[in-house]
């Protein structure tokens, strides 16, 4: 049940339309499948199934709105709950921001967000991927602990203009830390695909195991100002936070790093190095994402309606300037601009160079496998705190000198990219992406990045 | 509705919450919310049904968790209401042990028929993990509790309060932020309702029926010619209570130093708004610290997140056996030094208890997801560590017969794990108030209710911010600050702990969105203290230019 079909979504959502007498109706329909496997001390310690499909529905008197939802599907129970939504809108305030319900859209083509390798993963399978990963880490003195999960599911949404939208998706995540036995040394992966023929547990472990090896032992070097090499997963936790920005209105009130002094936004400024260019695709081979947009650019609660909003291709960030900010419909109408929906994903264009070619170009720095606990300090500059961990590695003359004790991090991505000295090639990273797409992001080598402690954790 | 949109809508930023909350569910109709779904004897008759196919299945042991979980929020920005949002998440989770190997398998289908494929799935999951098993699952004894039940003990159920109400009551103190200079603010009130059923091949029928609340806001001002812009946050605290908390009683009102009101048991969200907007022009013309060491001296607001980042986090068990390596992390807190019985982990007058019963907190209920009756104990005594935060798997590790009852799923989908009880910092022996604490100080920074954080994964290295900063000078708020954080190491911030005000003093604040595990998980917690002083702490300027 959890998997419906475009034709079978579509019946019942008509059928749930036909149910209305409010001014008009709007009918979300998804589901997911779910599985996971979780292994530390180097043997499984939980894994497990679930599996969920819901109906909800928002019914719409003026600009007086309801909702209600369901689980069940046989006519009486999705009459029952159009008449809850519909008793509901009647008692509530009206939203002076409710824009009406979306026309019918054009999306263009199907993205091939959904691969049927990924939807037949069995337990059998999570378990030979964990041991895959767990065996060769044993035989190295090493302990295992990752985490595999994957998901199948389908979202549609209808609505009494007519206006229909369907997607279905799949998506495998790995992680694996792999700590030496003696404590001082650890490393770690992570890979995320919509295609599980693309993940090979055994070949990622193996990276982390040597990070592992290689990171014991760590020295202390003085915090202070360090060009650094960041592999893609810290590069992108930080440039997914500048993008929290990128809402218009929050812009335009001025509270967000993208108000401009003394009024208005920053959108057609150059923020960053002229060589940043990063935009949004649904059809990217490597990251698509669902060709319309669920309620989160401002959608029925903030006021405009979203949801089944087409996205397109769009330029975010070209030559260093912001290109675009979202607008949610109420907002766009405000400003008098075509509404922009949330992205699904971010790719940030990148360059040709290995992370062992920009290793080989730097004379002295830090390179970072990842960053932890990433936490705004000051929303105004975007000044964000966090840690190195698992593989941060001290580079002198072209080459990995010795590993490093883990920094804490004062920096602002702006600033980060301001500071931009290459980009490497880019790579599929989980999450990062408004309504969480994946990100395609490169391996960056940054100058001045400032690390302002140590911290003792390995 | 996603957290995302949530969070969006709500205004609230990456500070206010520690992680995503999942299992939101669906949303339904309020009236729905005070039909029960299922009698306990329906459950009972379920639960059997799934008990009885893993048992033929070959299952040592089965736990089956029907839970039901409510949630209302209301939100609204200064004169609109941006959102009534009711939701439902119903469903089974079932949890086994075969050939030693954990499995679990959860579905919405809470039907004899459905009930069972999903029992049959956990079956199948935890054969196919077996086979790679190296250290077979022990569990620690428990009671059969036979067919029992509990709840909050709860004056006013918040989903009984008309929505009318909730949003009259925002509005007004949206309309006190607005009128007192405020540019924005955005308040919400976000109810929690878990109703739970647990059953256990062991015996035990357990029923519960858990409510939380927590009122929030966040008053901004903007100084458009500067192009800056301040937040000030609500000072209540998420709380186990029902709507009750929201009845504010002048016997719960606290004058704070430097002239600020503080709330205890109930809160007046109004006065608050107020406040907020007054406080928030202060903080955009607050003067930009000089970093250095200072005296802190923390509110019980703001050392709530200290006590859960550094003395939660690094002792729960399951995190100093790695299990939470690939995630939230180890721990500095490693055997070795609670073996050695004499690891000073704060100075003596640290005393740190976890508890799953203080009345009032995120963590109260009857029995944990595992069906552990719930307990308090010391986990630092006079300074020293003495024990950790353990399940039935782990805690025989520690040489301990006895679960600490702190077992947590934050839904019927997710399998439940070890999770933080409420961690708590005694208050002094010793007479004390705050202002009599500032008054000892000659160099400090007092700060109140909790900002930004940050700690590293085995909990050495910590960073926090706050809201309001108010400088010392020699005994005296010498006004306010901006741009404050400190970083320290936990073992020497504990140990330059000098004095803890008396109980009078002891409010408890927490957090709804705890993060760990994975598929990540929240869960709701409290932390208690007293206002403290500790003792040369590095504080640095956050301030940047961009």
């Amino acid at each position: 049940m959890a998997i419906l079909s475009k034709d079978d979504a579509k019946k019942i959502l008509e059928k749930v339309v036909g149910f209305s007498k409010a001014d008009g109706i709007e009918a979300n329909l998804s589901g997911t499948d779910g599985g996971n496997i979780r292994y530390a001390r180097n043997s499984v310690s939980t894994a497990g199934e679930n599996s969920d499909v819901s109906l909800s529905v928002q019914t719409f008197f003026g600009k007086k709105s309801g909702g209600a939802s369901i689980n069940e599907f046989d006519d009486a129970s999705l009459e029952k709950v159009v008449r809850r939504a519909e008793e509901l809108a009647q008692l509530a305030p009206e939203n002076p921001e409710f824009m009406g319900l979306l026309d019918p859209q054009t999306y263009g083509a199907e993205p091939k967000t959904f691969i049927d390798s990924t939807a037949k993963i069995t337990p059998d399978y999570r378990a030979q991927a964990a041991a895959n990963s767990i065996e060769p880490a044993s035989k190295k003195d090493v302990t295992a602990a990752g985490f595999l999960e994957d998901s199948r599911g389908f979202s549609s949404v209808m609505n009494s203009k007519g206006m229909f939208a369907y997607n279905q998706s799949t998506s495998v995540d790995f992680t694996v830390t792999m700590r030496t036995n003696d404590g001082t040394g650890s490393g770690w992966v992570a890979r995320n695909f919509n295609d599980v023929s693309k993940l090979n547990t055994a070949e990622a472990s193996q990276i982390a195991i040597e990070k592992a090896l290689q990171s014991r032992n760590a020295k202390a070097i003085e915090p202070g100002k360090y060009t650094v090499i960041l592999e893609p997963n810290a590069a992108s936790d930080l440039i997914g936070l500048m993008f929290q920005g990128f809402n218009a209105r929050t812009a335009d009130e001025g509270r967000s790093y993208m108000s401009k002094k003394g009024g208005g936004t920053k959108l057609g400024e150059k923020i960053v190095d002229e060589r940043v260019h990063i935009y949004t695709d649904p059809w990217n081979e490597e990251v698509p994402i669902g060709n319309w947009a669920g309620g989160g650019g401002g959608g029925r609660f903030g006021g405009g309606g979203g949801g089944g909003q087409p996205r397109k291709k769009m330029d975010l960030i070209k030559d260093g300037v912001v290109s675009n900010l979202i607008y949610d419909r109420y907002w766009a109408s405000q400003k008098n601009v075509e509404s922009v929906p949330n992205p699904g994903n971010r790719i940030m264009v990148g360059g040709t160079a290995s992370i062992e070619d920009m290793i080989k170009d730097t004379k002295k720095g830090v390179l970072v496998t990842r960053f932890w606990y990433i936490r705004a300090v000051d929303p105004q500059t975007l000044l964000y705190t966090g840690l190195t961990r698992d593989g941060t590695f001290y580079i002198e003359n072209g080459k990995i000198k010795h590993p490093v004790k883990n920094f804490r991090f004062n920096e602002s991505p702006l600033i980060m990219l301001n500071n931009l000295e290459t980009l490497g090639k880019p790579m599929r990273v989980d999450g990062g992406g408004f309504g969480g797409g994946a990100s395609l992001i490169p391996t960056m080598k940054i100058r001045d990045f400032t690390f302002s402690s140590l911290s003792d954790a390995v | 509705m996603k957290r995302r949109d949530f969070i969006q809508m709500a205004g609230l930023g990456a500070g206010a919450m520690m992680l995503p909350f999942n299992g939101f569910g669906h949303e339904i109709d309020p009236a729905r919310m005070l039909v029960p779904l299922m009698d306990t004897s329906q459950k009972k008759v379920l639960a059997d049904v799934a008990l009885n196919t893993t048992k033929s299945l070959g299952a040592t042991y089965t736990d089956v968790r029907i839970g039901r979980y409510l949630n209302q929020f209301v939100a609204t920005r200064e004169r609109k209401v941006q959102g009534i949002t009711n939701t439902e998440s119903f469903g089974a989770g079932v949890r086994v042990i075969v050939n030693g190997t954990w499995g679990f398998a959860a579905s919405n289908n809470v039907t004899p028929d459905g009930i069972k494929k999903t029992a049959e799935r956990a079956v199948a999951i935890a054969k196919a993990n077996s086979k790679f098993q190296k250290e077979p699952v022990k569990l620690a004894a428990t009671p059969s509790y036979g067919e029992i039940s509990w709840k909050t003990p709860i004056v006013k159920n918040g989903f009984e309060v008309p929505v009318k109400e909730k949003v009259e009551l925002l509005l007004n103190a949206n309309a006190k932020a607005m009128e007192n200079g405020a540019s924005f603010v955005n308040s919400l009130i976000f109810l929690v309702n878990e109703q739970k059923y647990f059953a256990s091949s062991e015996g035990s029928y357990i029923d519960q029926d858990i409510h939380r609340t927590w009122p929030n806001f966040q008053v901004s001002m903007v100084d458009r010619a500067s192009g800056s812009f301040k937040t000030r946050s609500a000072f209540s605290a998420p709380v186990g209570m029902g709507y009750e908390y929201l009845d504010s009683k002048a016997a719960d009102k606290i004058q704070g130093p430097g002239g600020i009101i503080l709330y205890n048991k109930s809160y007046d969200i109004v006065e608050d708004a107020t406040m907020a907007a007054l406080q928030a022009k202060e903080m955009i013309a607050a003067k930009s610290v000089e970093p250095g060491k200072y005296d802190l001296v923390l509110e019980p607001s703001h050392l709530w997140l200290t006590i859960h980042e550094s003395v939660g986090h690094p002792t729960e068990l399951d995190r100093v056996l790695g299990y939470e390596a690939n995630y939230a992390g180890t721990s500095f807190l490693t055997f070795d030094k609670w073996q050695s019985k004499k690891f000073k982990f704060g100075s003596d007058a640290v005393n740190i208890v976890a508890d799953k019963t203080e009345v009032g907190s995120l963590g109260a209920v009857g029995y944990d997801d595992e069906g552990v009756k719930c307990k308090k104990w010391d986990i630092i005594k006079d300074g020293v560590l003495v024990n950790y935060q353990a399940t039935r798997d782990q805690v025989s590790l520690l040489g301990q017969s006895e679960s600490h009852g702190c077992c947590y799923s934050q839904s019927w989908s997710d399998v439940q794990f070890q999770r933080m009880p409420n961690v708590s910092l005694q208050p002094g022996k010793q007479q004390l108030t705050p202002d009599q604490m500032i008054a000892g100080v000659e160099k400090g920074i007092y700060i109140v209710k909790d900002g930004s954080f940050s700690i590293d994964q085995q909990r050495y290295n910590f960073q926090f911010g706050g809201v309001l900063f108010f400088e010392i000078k020699n005994g005296k708020i010498a006004g306010m600050l901006k741009d404050v954080a400190y970083q320290a190491n936990t073992q020497e911030f504990w140990n330059s702990c000098t004095q803890i005000c008396d109980e009078r003093d002891y409010r408890m604040n927490g957090a709804f969105g705890d993060g760990k595990g994975q598929p990540a998980q929240s869960n709701a917690v409290s932390h208690g203290s007293a206002t403290t002083r500790f003792n040369g702490v590095n504080v640095i300027n956050t301030g940047r230019t961009i």
